[in-house]
């Protein structure tokens, strides 16, 4: 009796009673494996199909819930009025004002900051440690969760620094949250913009400086607008930093030096405390519509931005 | 051999892209106020050849130079040279129209200001004389301020003549300017070619030896990096020295 010889391999099936090595596979089994093939895709298919539903469903049940809840609740009186009662009555006007100010100061700073790094990191020094290490802290910056950047606000600019709970120190402390968002998609469209553009810059008798300024600046415009708006949608919602270093009061702020509230907060603050159902539902709604707004906008200078450089 | 001035000389130029070498041993004259071609297959050195005459050779990592360059019998590639001014007075056109996206007014007037020339009328003045120069004028008069980019090929590497032009440069190196041009656009660039050498020196790679033959008045033959034959366009199209060149320009190959 001959030994026969394991292949290890799954799924061979062997030739009927004789030992013949020359035939592995029945006739037949080619034909299985095509036929499991299929299934195996129209199984992946349906699956991924699913995840897509799945994902799309959950989105639509979250915003219709609140929309639900919330659409009822705004109307002008409710955006311009001032908070009564801690937030259970009245309107979220301070609040606004709080998110439209913090914001803008967040972007103020880091704007300047993030264009500036995200030119030095593509025209000055493309290679190299030093490079590297800033790459690597500006991905690990990204990272940081958000109460963390709350947390050494509170310590360095609210006590260390002597700000106090303020629209400074909130401003600040977002400017350094929002700061990688900003360098990532200023790069790539520094980086997109065309080699031809520096080299005939240069050519005409340009330093790297002028051509960075006059032609690579002004060409990667739309793409840092775009990284901008990420920033500001990163900036609205966020809260843990916020309460941390911009503090909660509910009056508006009139100096750098003032504590402000911002919608997230609020929200939190007034669903955590069950302070007012309305309030709650009504702030979410702001928020979202914001958004999404801000979303539809950059989707839509995103698209600009890619087209008109297929042109070239 | 001539007796007319020579514009540049290049002495022994080697190049090196890290372990590549370009070019070997390189000693080309060009007479000034002619243009001369460098003709050659593909590879051969001839751009890498043209680009360390404005040295944007220096732009890529890794390259090395020996030999020297002189411009004007001096050399352009000594320790405290300006480079700023050696592009301003050494100017080139691409193969590719590379014009900004900007106006065909702050296209030609970018070379100006960046040089400190701020004074509307001035920049007007010499934004004129520029796009005359390069024969664009009819063309372009009422689409001043018009994007670049929405001339036509020939009209936007005109415009990049032109632009060239508005620094006031002694010599125009042209990268294969009419390769990605149709004929007639080609044409009218290779008149103007014609027009400006009376007062600048041109020199032109290019792949089309008719072209050569028809514009240029010197013409160099390069091969793997290798100057293989110069002289004058007339005499190496007719009865080259060189069995190579003669094989190249009768088509056996590149």
């Amino acid at each position: 009796m001959t030994k026969q010889l394991s292949l290890g391999l799954a799924g061979v099936q062997r030739s009927g009673g004789n030992n013949n090595s020359s035939t592995i596979r029945k006739p037949g089994s080619l034909l299985n494996h095509a036929k499991r093939t299929e299934a195996e895709a129209v199984a992946a298919k349906v699956m991924l199909w699913f995840a897509g539903l799945l994902t799309l469903f959950i989105l639509a049940a979250i915003i219709s819930h609140i929309l639900g809840e919330g659409l009822g609740v705004i109307n002008l009186r409710f955006l311009l009025e001032e908070p009564k009662r801690m937030g259970r009555e009245g309107g979220i006007f301070s609040t606004i004002v709080g998110t439209f100010a913090l914001t803008s100061l967040a972007i103020l700073l880091a704007t300047p900051v993030s264009v500036g790094a995200a030119v030095y990191l593509t025209e000055y020094v493309k290679k190299g440690r030093l490079v590297r290490i800033i790459r690597f802290g500006t991905e690990c910056l990204a990272g940081i969760p958000s109460i963390i950047f709350g947390l050494f606000g509170y310590v360095f600019f609210v006590d260390y620094l002597g700000f106090g709970w303020s629209l400074l120190s909130g401003g600040l402390t977002l400017m350094v949250m929002i700061l990688p968002t900003i360098i990532r998609t200023a790069e790539e469209a520094i980086k997109a913009v065309p080699n031809s553009y520096r080299e005939g810059s240069l050519a005409l008798g340009a330093t790297k400086w002028q051509t960075v300024r006059r032609v690579v600046l002004p060409a990667a415009i739309p793409g840092i607008v775009t990284g901008v708006i990420l920033g500001i949608g990163r900036a609205i919602g966020e809260t843990a930093a916020v309460i941390l270093t911009a503090g909660s009061s509910l009056r508006i702020p009139t100096s750098l030096f003032d504590p402000l509230r911002t919608m997230s907060v609020h929200l939190y603050i007034v669903s955590s405390e069950g302070l007012s159902k309305q309030a709650s539902y009504g702030t979410a709604t702001v928020l979202i519509v914001a958004i999404f707004l801000i979303n539809f906008i950059t989707g839509r200078l995103m698209g600009r931005f890619a087209a008109s450089f297929k042109s070239r | 051999m001539d007796e007319r001035k020579k514009k540049f000389e290049t002495i022994d130029l080697v190049l090196y892209y890290g372990n590549f070498q370009a070019l070997k041993r390189i000693s080309l004259p060009i007479i000034e106020k002619s243009i001369t071609a460098l003709i050659g297959p593909s590879g051969c050195g001839k751009s890498t050849f043209l680009r360390t005459l404005n040295r944007m050779n220096d732009l890529i990592e890794g390259v090395r130079i020996t030999g020297d360059v002189l411009l004007d019998g001096k050399s352009i590639y000594a320790p405290k040279v300006d480079v700023v001014a050696l592009r301003k007075q050494v100017g080139m056109v691409f193969q590719r129209p590379n014009p900004f996206p900007m106006s065909v007014f702050d296209n030609i007037a970018y070379g100006p200001r960046i040089h400190g020339i701020n004074n509307r009328k001035e920049l007007n003045e010499i934004v004129e004389k520029s796009i005359r120069a390069a024969a664009l004028w009819d063309e372009v008069k009422d689409l001043l301020m018009k994007p670049a980019l929405s001339l036509s090929g020939g009209q936007q590497q005109r415009l990049c003549i032109a632009r060239v032009l508005a620094v006031e440069p002694d010599v125009i190196l042209m990268d294969e300017p009419c390769s990605a041009l149709d004929p007639i656009s080609t044409a009218k660039i290779e008149d103007l070619m014609l027009e400006l050498k009376n007062n600048y020196t041109i020199i032109t790679v290019t792949h089309n030896m008719q072209q050569a033959a028809r514009v240029s008045e010197q013409t160099a033959f390069f091969l793997s990096g290798e100057l293989i034959e110069y002289g004058r366009t007339d005499l190496i199209f007719t009865n080259p020295a060189d069995k190579r060149t003669e094989d190249y320009i009768t088509g056996r190959f590149g």
